[in-house]
């Protein structure tokens, strides 16, 4: 009851915690190519939110692409 | 099930305290695992970083590398965090705005 409830939100935070997870490995390697100072060096901290940023357009664009392909699909039928 | 039938006195309450209690392992579990996580990820990317040529122990400059990169590993989750963060926001709103 309360519990599921709980839980639920719990498992959708995990979900978000991964997805984080995911892209902060990502982005470690496009955006940190050499060897890790003792701060960021130019240019690398905006790569890693671009990184991000980026990402989610990509996501965004790749569904938009597919809902492109399948009313093609429908419309030649 | 011998603690269920002591707690005649108010067993409202218990049973709050059980659900409070449950809820708090399970939100201290799941951090734990987080943090067993992030700690995995860093030492994977931080000796591909600063290990190139394994020897028969860790160099100083090996160390001061790998605590550098933890220190940055770190960094990188927490940018990646409120970017993701800002970033979902901005779209939630855009929605919103979207449906009015």
């Amino acid at each position: 009851k309360e519990i599921l409830a709980f839980v639920t939100k719990e498992q959708a935070q995990s979900r978000l915690n991964n997805q984080i997870h995911t892209f902060a490995d990502i982005c470690w390697d496009k955006c940190i190519t050499g060897t890790p100072g003792s701060r960021f060096a130019r240019g690398e901290e905006a790569c890693l939110t671009n990184c991000v940023e980026r990402f989610l357009d990509t996501s965004l664009f790749m569904v938009k692409q597919i809902q492109q392909r399948q009313q093609l699909q429908h419309t030649s039928l | 099930m011998s603690d269920f039938l002591k707690s005649a006195a108010d067993p409202k309450q218990d049973v709050a305290a059980k659900k409070e209690a449950l809820m708090n392992t399970i939100r201290s579990e799941m951090a734990l695992a987080q943090a067993q996580d992030l700690l995995n990820k860093t030492n994977e990317k931080c000796f591909a970083k600063c290990i190139v040529k394994p020897g028969t122990s860790l160099s100083s400059s090996e160390e001061t590398c790998l605590a550098r990169c933890m220190d940055r590993y770190m960094e990188t989750f927490d940018i990646v965090s409120r970017t993701y963060a800002h970033r979902i926001s901005k779209e939630s709103n855009q929605m919103k705005e979207g449906a009015l």
